[in-house]
């Protein structure tokens, strides 16, 4: 579709880079298209085969944990929203009618409504239409037990209206964790403890055998110990992976590593499962969202490079393009993102060698901002003592975005970048839930996928508030 | 021409008062801040010796042109009164000597022997003061936080969103009850509150009774017509006798313009005498007394915030916000006044409630006392925010010395209270949390953590203050996680130190 585009776009314009004056003297109306955008085509998504089942995925896989409220936006914008049936009725809808097949969901999303809603929807279709991938999300040593445990995938069955998953995860391995009396574990240590210990993983391998579990896989993030670990036992034939969900985007592919040294680049994350021919399941493609608000001089280059593109067709392109991705998640809140993404794969057009190392140069770009790498996931909260993290996270990102960060009280743009910051903190936060009222009890730590240190970074916030509120000029000071 | 030239004066006087009083942002008070510092009461406390000359000279000179164009409850008594379809509504009343002279007496007597709230309720510019930010404040922040809104939708940053709460019950019902009386006389009877109530304008009738120059009857010209009397909003001329009662008079130039024959003039006083003729006194516009049981059904419902409720639930894993309790305040046994005003005694004998400094405090600590003997007088306290390090807005504008201007590091070395440890509330002892925020924010540097058992390395960091490096801020009490009591809070002192 987007060569179709392309080749009206050229045929109209002549082939060259011509401007405004090239299009008024362009007289012959036949040749002019009166939208850009059209619908996107029904029969055209690439599918990905899964080595084992022979399933035909879908290379857009739907990610149902940023559900449609009624209020606008997900949940993420609207913590007490009411789900917006409906909505995701027509948007599922939309999307097998398009060729998408596979539906990511946990007990854990938009408040554990997630399941109910998806089962609801898809309940509407034929069961051999769609594949449903659920987890284990037992984030909370509470539901740590054989028995809860037990009891929450018997909930997801109930919940999804289905007699099987498709695809179960173990969800967030390596992430670190705390136990009951809040003691803190690492990766590894809680992997044992949630899946292990407790004969939990040797329990899904029953179910796997009994066909309640079509694929059994896991999904990562965090501690590489964790994974080496696991993919150690699929070698040695202790367990076998039928897949993994792994976090793989244009940005993680080298700097996962230099942004955070607790993560573990994507390039080796998927040639550790390529070799063994374990297809990725890939989440955080634009790493929530963050790779579609790139600060303007990133956006003008990309888009000097492929003008009718959006930034975020060049991440999912990217995420598309290795073979043994089986399918890319996107939370896809908005009907006219489902669209857009549609489009990106009826069929995909894989990155050239030219554009990775296009998008490697923009990566670089990105990391040389240091902006904070929060992708706005929400799993630290609740803090218990009310801070919005998420919140402070982004509007600190969006003025390095912007290029408005104070850093020289001498520049000229000082006072205008001061207010900015200042002003801009107070309209996103509430001041009693900003940085400053971080006691740094760690509670969030062991919850961020991406192993951001919340505590430091707020920390560090709030010395640079601190600062920039003690010194602005005069007529300026009570901000 | 007199009116005219009033009525203009009164306008931009008015206007920069009202703005100086509605202003939140901070920023107009360095411009503005003299019109305060002229009021004549707030410059008498402050020992303003020249304020008071000029103003007294002035009277003196022209008779009361201080209640038409300075003082802005004078002028909103005229905004009120101004009733142009209806003319001719007032006549002649003698003056209540006794009610004028006996409030007079009271307030004198309440302002020697320091029973300041009397005082603060009777000043005629500090009710102004608090109409205005009780009753005005609120919508002028409303408008900006609309604005605020729209231009964070345009990317703007040219409007800063701030929090509406009130302050005091009472105060509040104190202004709206005075809006209420005030508007009720001056609607009936225009200047009835000034020649009756304020002891500012019983005060200035002495001097203005001898005044140099006045309104005078030209006994040649006057027809009798009763014109004038009937338009004097002081209700003090009495054409039959033609004689005006220059102790009300506030030269607002109403009669003079509405003669048609040319009989009134303002100019130096003549030796020549009007004979007087005797004259029925006619009692129109009397006072009504105070409606202080104006109820403030409104006030629940205007100034509600919504509170977050969001239970905290063990499996939520993504999202929401934890419920945050309100901070409540703490029972000081010695109440906190801000720095600057050098001692409570300070404060309690010279403010007169204006709430100038309450309506400009940009982090929410001052607010008007509850303390009877203190009424409507500012306190500090740190539930919303705390006197921070780079702002002494209220020194700035405290018309009347009782907050004296002190310069930033003064400031920071001024100790108006001290931190005080409460160890039942501490989280680190509660919980065992490691907390140590207080410590992490005191910008004097005042608290140490050190462990709760010197025996024990291992036992929880509570914090330890230094009593004689802090300087009583509230930082700690602020930002301490403990709700909804803190556990440091900050004991106020009767008299300010320098450390």
């Amino acid at each position: 579709m987007k060569k179709i585009n392309r080749r009206d776009f050229l045929k109209i314009f002549g082939g060259a880079a011509i401007g405004a004056t090239a299009l008024a003297a362009c007289t012959d109306d036949k040749e002019r298209t009166t939208a850009a955008i059209v619908e996107p085509p029904k029969d055209k998504m690439t599918m990905r085969v899964n080595p084992k089942t022979g399933d035909k995925v879908s290379l857009l896989g739907y990610g149902m944990m940023r559900l449609p409220v009624k209020e606008g936006g997900s949940m993420r914008e609207h913590p007490d929203g009411t789900i917006d049936q409906e909505m995701i009725n027509r948007q599922v809808d939309y999307a097998i009618d398009h060729g998408v097949n596979y539906f990511d969901t946990s007990p854990a999303y938009c408040q554990g409504l997630s399941e109910t809603a998806t089962g609801i929807a898809l309940h509407r279709h034929p069961r051999d239409k769609y594949f449903i991938a659920t987890k284990l999300s037992n984030f909370s040593p509470a539901t740590w037990g054989f028995d809860a445990s037990k009891e929450m995938f018997g909930n997801s069955l109930k919940l999804l209206q289905v007699d099987y998953v498709d695809y179960l995860l173990l969800h967030g391995a390596g992430m670190p964790s705390q136990d009951a009396e809040g003691k803190p574990l690492s990766g590894m240590e809680a992997f044992q403890l949630r899946y292990m210990d407790n004969g939990l993983l040797d329990w899904l391998v029953e179910q796997h055998d009994k066909g309640l579990i079509r694929n059994l896989g896991f999904s990562y993030h965090g501690d590489v110990e964790v994974f080496d670990t696991l993919l150690r036992w699929h070698d040695e034939g202790k367990y076998h992976w039928d897949f993994v969900q792994i976090e793989l985007n244009y940005l993680d592919w080298n700097y996962a590593n230099e942004i955070n040294p607790r993560n573990t680049d994507a390039v080796y994350l998927y040639n550790e499962l390529s070799k063994r021919n374990i297809p990725s399941v890939i989440m955080e493609p634009l790493l929530g969202g963050r790779l579609a608000n790139v600060p303007d001089p990133i956006v003008a280059k990309m888009k000097s490079r492929r003008p009718e593109d959006n930034v975020a067709t060049w991440a999912f392109r990217f995420a598309g393009t290795p073979e043994k991705v089986l399918t890319v998640l996107s939370g896809m809140t908005y009907m006219e993102h489902l669209k857009d993404n549609i489009r990106t794969y009826s069929p995909l057009e894989p990155v050239t060698k030219e554009e990775n190392d296009f998008l490697m140069e923009i990566a670089k770009d990105i990391y040389d901002l240091k902006t904070i790498p929060c992708n706005e996931c929400n799993y630290c909260m609740p803090c218990p003592y009310g801070i919005d993290i998420p919140s402070i996270f982004s509007h600190y990102n969006k003025m390095i975005k912007e290029g408005l960060l104070p850093h020289n009280k001498q520049s000229e743009e000082y006072r205008k970048q001061r207010r900015a910051f200042l002003v801009g903190m107070d309209r996103s936060v509430p001041r009693l839930r900003q940085a400053n009222h971080c006691i740094g009890c760690g509670h969030c730590v062991t919850h961020c996928p991406q192993r951001i240190n919340i505590p430091k970074e707020l920390h560090t916030i709030d010395v640079f508030t601190e600062n920039l509120k003690r010194n602005g000029q005069v007529e300026e000071m009570a901000l | 021409m007199l009116k005219k030239l009033r009525i203009a004066l009164a306008t931009v006087m008015m206007t920069l008062v009202t703005l100086l009083l509605l202003d939140f942002t901070g920023m107009l008070h360095r411009w503005l801040g003299w019109v305060a510092k002229i009021q004549f009461l707030p410059a008498l406390l402050a020992l303003n010796v020249v304020v008071v000359i000029v103003l007294v000279t002035l009277t003196l000179l022209f008779g009361r042109i201080y209640c038409s164009v300075i003082c802005p409850l004078g002028i909103l008594q005229d905004l009120i009164a101004f009733r142009p379809r209806k003319k001719n509504r007032y006549a002649y009343s003698p003056a209540k000597k006794w009610l004028r002279y006996s409030v007079l007496a009271i307030f004198v007597v309440a302002l020697i022997i320091g029973v300041n709230s009397l005082v603060a309720l009777l000043a005629p510019y500090s009710s102004y003061g608090r109409i205005v930010q009780n009753m005005f404040q609120p919508i002028a922040i409303w408008i900006n936080n609309l604005c605020s809104n729209i231009a964070d939708h345009y990317g703007s940053y040219a409007f800063h969103p701030h929090e509406v709460w009130m302050r005091s019950l009472p105060t509040f019902i104190i202004a709206v009850a005075t809006f209420a009386v005030i508007a009720v006389l001056a609607w009936r009877g225009g200047r009835t509150y000034c020649n009756t109530i304020c002891p500012v304008g019983t005060l200035l009738g002495f001097f203005s009774r001898i005044s140099l120059f006045r309104v005078q009857f030209d006994a040649d010209k006057c027809r009798q017509c009763g014109k004038c009397e009937h338009n004097c909003k002081a209700s003090a001329i009495d054409f039959k006798a033609m004689d005006i009662d220059l102790s009300r008079c506030v030269v607002c130039g109403n009669c003079v313009e509405q003669c048609n024959f040319d009989a009134l003039h303002y100019k130096m006083v003549s030796t020549r005498k009007v004979q007087p003729a005797v004259s029925a006194p006619d009692n129109t516009a009397s006072g009504t007394p105070a409606d202080t049981s104006r109820r403030s059904f409104l006030v629940g419902a205007a100034i509600a915030t919504a509170s977050i409720a969001m239970a905290q639930d063990k499996k939520k894993v993504d999202g929401g916000l934890a419920d945050v309790e309100d901070k409540l305040i703490p029972e000081r046994q010695t109440p906190i006044t801000p720095p600057g005003s050098r001692s409570a005694a300070n404060m309690r004998t010279r403010c007169t409630g204006c709430q100038l400094c309450v309506s400009k405090c940009p982090n929410g600590v001052l607010r008007p006392s509850t303390g009877l003997l203190t009424l409507m007088q500012p306190t500090m306290s740190y539930e919303r925010g705390y006197c921070r390090p780079e702002c002494h807005t209220c020194s700035e504008v405290c018309p009347t010395g009782a907050i004296q201007p002190i310069s930033l590091p003064q400031k920071s070395s001024t100790q108006i209270g001290h931190a005080v440890w409460i160890k039942k509330n501490c989280l680190p002892v509660a919980n065992g949390t490691p907390c140590g925020n207080c410590a992490r924010h005191c910008p004097a540097g005042a608290i140490t953590m050190v462990p709760l058992d010197a025996a024990d390395n291992t036992s929880p960091m509570v914090p330890a203050v230094n009593e004689a490096r802090c300087i009583g801020c509230g930082a700690c009490e602020n930002l301490c996680p403990a709700r909804p009591f803190s556990a440091i809070y900050v004991e106020g002192h009767e008299v300010h130190k320098e450390i």
